[in-house]
Parts: structure tokens; sequence; C-alpha cells
């Protein structure tokens, strides 16, 4: 583009300081976590986390409950990935390799499926697994869960699944080697930027979901991380907010994640709005 | 769903890198995933859609079945004041956050465009900081920085001369509430359209903006006749995306109740259904208005739906 210097000064500056605006809030949560309540509880804000401490870390992880929502989130986070990638990845396959009667509305509901709101579904997500007896069960929230992933990473794996030449893995066949061995081991490893790429997105919609285990983890003990992380804000309505130890929470909740989310996200904005930025 | 009925004969299979045989294999592939749907999405699907046409009471709670009641609900709900209010409240917040939302994506991805790589890294890496942010954990944050005696949001205005903000409460009258909740959602929703619209400048040819700088036309004209039109598939899919996520807001607006007023008032589309599904144990009500709610995301939605079926056909 053509620009001249002195404009581009101005507005590379302005870019920064739209940057710092920006990324203010996640630097704000992590220096307030390690800044003692009675610094925060002054109306004047500390800007920086001089004499700061990890007191408010050792605080919030020291009761059990933290450790016991870290446990829920992992063991929920891992059933749906695991589920996901292995249904997804089947279903892909019959989709980018077969033609076959249903194929189409397979595919339509699979799009309609992703578009549906948990808001819209929860009270009868609700109702069928109070029924089930299943409210307060790692097992009830990974089964909504992978439902509600399932169709974004059919549409994401497609795209990888029908990457990989067919013919590439019949040449494999002709050269001696079985049906399975040929997809082990020409497909699989080509497939495996894909599988792991659907498996972070899986993983990262698992472990942030609030409203369907709002509805399904009634009892604090099965809390969920988000489900936990909110307790602390309300709680501040009864009683004196420990903002040093929200945002601690925070921090260790939102850490893992933010490196995770890294990984994927190119991907996953591909995957969204394939099709519309080729030109 | 059709895609789980065994198949007898199957269509023709077309080219020769298809499966030669006519096999089941396809719909044995694709079975745990009809299983999964049809268990978490299907079947609630359809108790609700059952549902809203029963009437749920007091006795309800005593283990009484519910009656069939026809439309009631749905007619009791479209005369209902508060639920239009909620209806239209939903509406508003989700075109003008998504609006704004797109307007200041655009701006700031036309802004990578032009600045230097130092500002151009700077902000993206803020930008995916904060897009990476779980939900909870921002609205924590944001409750934090908007916090009526301790927030820097307060402490900041209040300093500027003039402006009084010294224990301002951001979460007390409702027109404020959402203005809160646009700009946490805002905040959230730039980072993807920024990399969207960007990655869909990088596609316009460095050769189309220079023939158009050599016609004369100057930097606006440049954008509206030349970067505008090439742009518009991305631009679109992008707001449609935005105002399908914005009308599913109930983790933020949940969040900010219990951090400030929790009132009809300030409540949309998904905390109103939440309050009387599960604190009233309205299930035909609460079922009634989540199918309103699933009639909006479908019509709203069909058009991206469309655009992906597209894309799977090509």
């Amino acid at each position: 583009m053509i620009t001249h210097k002195r404009p581009r000064l101005l507005l590379s500056l302005t870019g920064l300081l739209i940057a710092l605006v920006w990324v203010f809030p996640v630097y704000w949560m992590v220096n307030s976590a390690f800044l003692p309540n009675r610094t925060l509880q002054s109306f004047v804000p500390t800007f920086v986390p001089f004499g700061g401490s990890l007191k408010n870390f050792r605080a919030v992880t020291e009761d059990g409950s933290f450790m016991k929502a870290l446990g829920m989130s992992l063991s929920i986070a891992l059933i749906v990935v695991f589920a996901c990638l292995l249904f997804a990845f089947l279903a892909a396959v019959a989709i980018s390799r077969f033609k076959f009667r249903g194929r189409k509305s397979f595919v339509l509901a699979v799009l309609l499926i992703q578009m549906l709101p948990a808001e819209a579904l929860f009270i009868a997500q609700y109702k069928m697994m109070a029924t089930l007896g299943q409210l307060d069960s790692v097992i009830g929230v990974s089964i909504i869960y992978t439902a509600a992933v399932v169709p974004f990473t059919v549409w994401m794996l497609r795209g990888f699944v029908a990457g990989v030449p067919a013919d590439l893995e019949e040449a494999a066949m002709v050269d001696g080697l079985s049906r399975t061995q040929a997809f082990l081991r020409i497909t699989f490893p080509l497939l495996a930027p894909g599988l792991i790429a659907s498996g972070v997105y899986a993983f990262l919609q698992a472990w942030n979901e609030f409203t369907v285990a709002l509805v399904l983890l009634q009892t604090e003990e099965h809390h969920t991380l988000p489900l936990w992380l909110r307790g602390f804000i309300q709680a501040s309505a009864t009683r004196e907010t420990d903002w040093g130890q929200v945002m601690a929470a925070s921090t260790l909740v939102a850490v893992p994640i933010i490196v995770f989310f890294m990984i994927v996200q190119g991907r996953m904005t591909a995957g969204l709005v394939s099709g519309a930025v080729k030109g | 769903m059709t895609a789980a009925t065994p198949a007898q004969n199957l269509a023709p299979q077309a080219g020769p890198s298809r499966k030669r045989k006519r096999t089941r294999a396809p719909y044995v592939l694709i079975l745990p995933a009809v299983a999964v749907l049809l268990v978490g999405m299907a079947y609630p699907t359809l108790w609700q859609l059952v549902t809203s046409f029963k009437k749920y009471g007091l006795a309800q709670q005593f283990g009484k079945p519910a009656e069939f009641v026809g439309f009631n609900n749905y007619l009791e709900l479209l005369r209902d004041h508060s639920f239009w209010g909620v209806v239209g409240r939903s509406l508003a917040f989700c075109f003008v956050t998504a609006a704004v939302t797109l307007v200041i994506g655009f701006g700031l991805a036309l802004l990578m465009k032009v600045v230097s790589t130092w500002s151009r890294l700077a902000l993206q890496i803020s930008m995916l900081l904060a897009w990476a942010m779980p939900v909870v954990a921002a609205m924590t944050v944001w409750t934090w920085l908007f916090d009526r005696r301790r927030g820097v949001i307060n402490y900041l205005l209040d300093s500027i001369p003039g402006l009084h903000f010294y224990r301002h409460d951001w979460l007390e009258n409702p027109l404020s509430f959402f203005f809160v909740a646009m700009v946490i959602v805002v905040w959230m929703s730039v980072p993807f359209v920024v990399f969207s619209i960007y990655a869909g400048l990088l596609q316009i040819p460095d050769e189309v903006m220079e023939a158009a700088a050599i016609d004369g036309s100057a930097g606006f004209q440049r954008l509206r006749l030349v970067v505008l039109p090439m742009i518009r598939p991305v631009v679109a899919i992008v707001l449609l995306l935005q105002v399908i996520w914005d009308l599913r807001v109930f983790t933020q607006i949940t969040m900010l109740q219990d951090a400030g007023a929790s009132g009809e008032r300030f409540d949309l589309l998904g905390t109103y259904i939440f309050k009387i599904g599960t604190g009233a144990q309205d299930f035909g009500t609460a079922s009634a208005a989540s199918v309103i709610v699933l009639l909006i995301t479908v019509a709203v939605s069909w058009w991206y739906v469309r655009h992906l079926l597209k894309e799977d056909e090509s």
C-alpha cells in the first residue's frame, strides 16, 4: 500500500496504543493476581505488581475445591476430546470418501445442529439428564458436550480427510500393504495436524463451557472450573470480594487455555470462514 | 435423520477413487456421530417441541403429568409484554453489538494492513490474548475493572477533570448494564473479526491497489470501490456469525447479574428462559420460549448454512 512516512508512523503508534488497551484486561488479571488484598482495596490502583507474591495462588488452591473442579474439568474435557475425535473422524471419512444416500441430509443436519444455541436447549437437556439420573455426572455433561462439538469437528476434519488423496492409499496397497496398514502408515500421519487441531478445539470448548454445566452440575463438589470461578463473583454479592484471589483463580483457569489456543487459532479461523477468504 | 436408515440400494458411485463396492461402510462410519447427536441434540429438541404444548403448574411439581394445551403457552408468551421486552432487548443487543464489533474489527484490520511490522505484531499478539481468554475468566476480570469501589475504570474516568465517577455503579440501570455487556462482548469478539478480515485483505493483490492509486482515486474512494467489493464475502460471513454468537450471551449476562442487578429488565432471552425453567419450573412456557429462540437462530443461520453447503459440494 502507498502510504507516506509521517502518517505511517502516526498510524503505527495508534496501533500500538490500541494493542495496549486491548491487552490491558489480560494484564490486569495477572497483575492483580500477585497483589495482596490490602493493596487492591485502595481506590488508587497499583499498576505494576512490585512487592507482589504468590500468596493469592496458594490461598486459592489450598482448600480442595480447585483441585476437585480441575479434576472434573479435565475428565470431562478428555472424554469429550476422545469421543469427538473418534466419532468425527469416522464421519469425516464417510462424507469425504463415500457417496451415499442420505449424505446430503447428514451434512445439512451437522451444519444446522452446529448453529443451535445451548440457551435454547438446556431446559430439555436438564430434564433428560434428570430422568436418566445423570445430573451431577461426568457422563451426562460429556454426552451433551460431545453432541455440541462433534458437528464442527466433523466439518473441520472433512477438509483434512479430503486433502489426502485416496490414490495414495491405493498405491500403498498395490505395494502390498493391507488396507489397515495403508491407512495407518500413509493416511494417518497426514491427518495428524487435523486431528490435533480438532482435538484442541474440542478441549477448549469443553473446558470453557458454562451454560450447560450450570444447568446439569448443581452441587458444588461437581462443579467444573468455570462454575468454580463463577462462585467467587457470586459470593461477592454478599461479602467483600477478595479480588486478588479471584484474579489468581482466573489466571489459573485462563493461562493453560491461552497457550492451547495459540496452537489452533489459525485452523479455527480458516474453518469458520472457509471459502470466503480464498478470494 | 434419513442418514441413519440402512442402505438397500445405493446411488451409483461416482469417480474411480470412490468406493467401488456398494457398501454399508459409510452408514457404519457415521453411526456413532448420529447416535450422540440423536441423544444430545435431537431428543432434547423434540422433547422441547412437545413440552411447549403442555401446561406445567404447581400440580406438576408434585408429580401430576402435564396436560396438552395446544398453542396456549405460545399465545401467553406473545401476549406478555415482558417477553416482547426481552425479545426486543435481545435482538437490539445482538444487532448493535455485532455492528459495533464489525466496524471496530474492520477498522483495526485496515490499520493492521498499513502500519509497520512492530505495530502489527503488537496488535496481533494482544488480539490473540484477548481472544484466547476463557469467557468466565474474562467476565471476572471485567467485573473487577468495572467494580464500583475499586475498579480501574472508575479511577481513570474520575481522574479526568470534570468527570465524577467515584463509586459510580455501572450495573445499576439497564442501559448502562447492557452497555457494559456490549463493551465486554465487543472486546471478546473483535479479534476474530480482525483476523478474518485481515486475511481477506491480504488476498487483494498490491497491483490492484496501485492501479487504483494511479487512476487517482483517493483513500476513501479506493476503500469503497476496490477494497470493499473484494472482501465482501468475508465481511458478510463474519457479520452473520457475530449476529448468531451475540444472540447467545447467557454466560456474560448471568455473570454480570451475579455482580450487579438481576431483575427482569436486565434479562436477555437466555437468562429469561433459564429463570422460567429452573426457577419457576414452568417447563411448558420455557420450552415455548426456547422454540422461539431456535426458530430465530435457524432463520438467522440459514444463509450461513447454505453457504457452507455450497462449499461442501464444490
